[in-house]
């Protein structure tokens, strides 16, 4: 089955949300971010995936972030379950979720420079090192 | 000196009481008055200050009981990384008040190996080995996920004999899924015999995996176009026997844990999760359906032709750690019967697309024609090209709903893969099931949420 997509711009994105959670989108089961680097304008894109139990159906929203700021509203107080979600894209994007309770990053070490999932970050390119190793001479 | 006094007291009372036990007197209760001096006086004179001093808790006096526990009495315990019951890599920072915990906070990434990173460096034919890591309790769902994306952007339908054979395999691997899930929530409970139990039988449908698809585990068999290759021979009888002998041991499991005391008393009104709070985590799978909501994207949003299967969907209203797992016992049992018909009803023909774009001639055509070299040629180094567009398909894993998003711009390897597992958006309810309750039930509370770690940070 195909999910409704739905493309909207930053300043309605916080407002379709609450909207479908009161259309009987009971559940966010997926939020992320895709970097369309040197191919789009903006350059990050977030697919956020609803879905509703009730009527047995799915909704895809996309928005663009704007580039100078990277901030996007955060949408933790709508669904909770956002709130993972939000950290995994802050932390492998950069993206902000303004008034997000807790953006951290949440599956790199605190301490890393950079955001692996950008097209711009090539993989295997920093050396892994991890704080308070012994160093090898 | 006084206590120096009260600790000899207490010395000499600690002593008789060895002696009553010693002697195995039959004076009966704890009267041992005859014999001791002290606590003969201990019982005449019942002051309090009397009583401390006789039971020798005046001795330590630097030791204060303040009535109203202030913030200094909070502690902060990790447990994890590593930790037996914690499944893997998890880490919890629990902020303890005696007993019981008060705030929660699950930390992971221990296990990030970038693998959504990864996934846009392999081809969509080298996919599945990525995507077969990621849960590696049902690598099947994950591989049968991805390759059904790559399909739905491709557009392609798979034939049936393909199609039953995931449905069978991945049955199977659900049922080897919980078979997990039973045994070591079992260990972490303290029911060992459980933990033997359970992984005696998943060996059964491991071995026949690794006679189907070659690995025990990460198998890569179910891949963009169908399955890598068809069942070996004589496969209904390894079926058979997985069809006889699960459903005698799980009767073993019932009479050990149905209706035992110690079992119920662990878990029952343990961790309770309600649908609402379901919803607002996004939980699925057994865990939203043992908190009394029927959901199961086989029945509501069927894949693979899982709708042509008859079989019921276990519902239970209690939403608490005993109801999960009693929920998966169920899940078992509707498991085998799928199995059992996909078994009866496999059709014969091909067990891939005849695309020979998509997928790559079989062995023996390279030797006798230019064209299937060419192709697989082409499939084995460059891959096949994907048209643009993006996909996300959803089936239910033995976890929850098993999601993945995938962008192409027109090449031969993904833009952008994501997964969506269900165990990364599972952990969230930890600090919702564990808030305000004992130390003890915690370990119960992560197990009833069967967590994989290399589901949780990919």
């Amino acid at each position: 089955m195909n999910p409704e997509v739905i493309e909207t711009n930053l300043d309605d994105y916080k407002k379709l949300v609450e909207s479908s959670k009161s259309d009987g989108f009971e559940m966010m089961v997926d939020l992320t971010a895709v970097d369309w680097f040197r191919k789009k304008e903006p350059r990050f894109e977030i697919i956020v995936q609803l879905l509703s139990t009730i009527h047995n159906v799915r909704k895809t929203i996309k928005v663009f972030v704007n580039d100078e700021d990277l901030t996007i509203p955060s949408i933790t107080d709508v669904y909770p379950s956002a709130n993972f979600y939000e950290r995994e894209v802050y932390d492998m994007f950069g993206i902000i979720f303004s008034d997000h309770p807790d953006l951290t990053r949440i599956l790199m070490p605190d301490d890393w420079q950079g955001y692996p999932l950008r097209k711009n970050y090539g993989s295997g390119r920093i050396p892994v090192q991890f704080k308070n190793a012994p160093k090898v001479d | 000196m006084k206590s120096k006094d009260t600790r000899k007291t207490g010395f000499d009372k600690f002593k008789n009481i060895l002696d009553f036990w010693a002697t195995n007197s039959e004076e009966g209760g704890w009267n041992i008055s005859s014999t001791d001096e002290g606590s003969q006086k201990m019982l005449e004179d019942e002051s309090e200050k009397q009583v401390k001093i006789q039971m020798g808790s005046d001795v330590v006096d630097d030791f204060v009981i303040d009535e109203d526990t202030s913030d200094d009495e909070r502690m902060i315990v990790n447990m994890g990384p590593q930790h037996p019951s914690t499944h893997g890599v998890l880490r919890l920072q629990a902020e303890l008040e005696g007993e019981v915990v008060r705030r929660v906070k699950p930390i992971i990434g221990y296990l990030h190996t970038g693998m959504e990173k990864t996934g846009e460096e392999l081809n969509y034919f080298q996919g599945p080995t990525n995507t077969t890591r990621m849960d590696y309790l049902s690598p099947l769902f994950n591989e049968l996920v991805f390759s059904l994306t790559t399909e739905k952007l491709i557009g392609i339908e798979v034939p049936e004999r393909a199609k039953t054979i995931r449905i069978l395999m991945t049955e199977l691997n659900r049922i080897s899924s919980h078979l997990v899930a039973l045994a070591t929530g079992g260990m972490d409970i303290g029911a060992l015999s459980m933990m033997i139990f359970g992984f005696r039988e998943r060996e059964l449908i491991l071995n026949f995996f690794e006679k189907t698809t070659g690995l025990r585990m990460n198998h890569n068999y179910i891949r963009p176009g169908g399955v890598a290759a068809d069942l070996p021979d004589g496969w209904q009888k390894d079926v058979k026997e997985i069809l006889k002998v699960i459903p005698e041991k799980l009767q073993d499991y019932d009479d050990m844990l149905l209706d035992n005391p110690i079992w119920k008393g662990r878990l029952q009104n343990v961790g309770i999760l309600t649908t609402e709070e379901c919803f607002a985590y996004g939980i699925t799978g057994p865990s939203l359906r043992a908190s009394g909501y029927e959901w199961d994207l086989r029945k509501s949003q069927p894949y693979s032709g899982i709708e042509n299967y008859d079989f019921e969907i276990p519902v239970l209203k209690e939403g608490d750690v005993f109801a999960r797992w009693r929920v998966k016992v169920l899940e078992i049992f509707e498991s085998l019967k799928i199995v059992e018909q996909a078994m009866e009803k496999m059709p014969k023909g091909p067990y891939k697309v005849q695309d020979k774009k998509i997928t790559p001639p079989p062995r023996k055509r390279l030797d006798e024609s230019m064209e299937a070299l060419i192709h697989h040629f082409k499939i084995y180094t460059e891959g096949f090209k994907v048209p643009e567009g993006d996909a996300y398909v959803a089936i239910e894993s033995p976890r929850g709903e098993l999601g993945c998003y995938i962008v192409s711009d027109g090449s031969s390897k993904p833009y952008r893969m994501h997964v969506r597992g269900p165990s990364f958006c599972n952990l969230q309810a930890l600090p919702v099931i564990m808030t305000d309750s004992p130390i003890a039930d915690a370990v119960a509370a992560i197990a009833s949420l069967d967590p994989v770690i290399g589901d949780v940070d990919r």
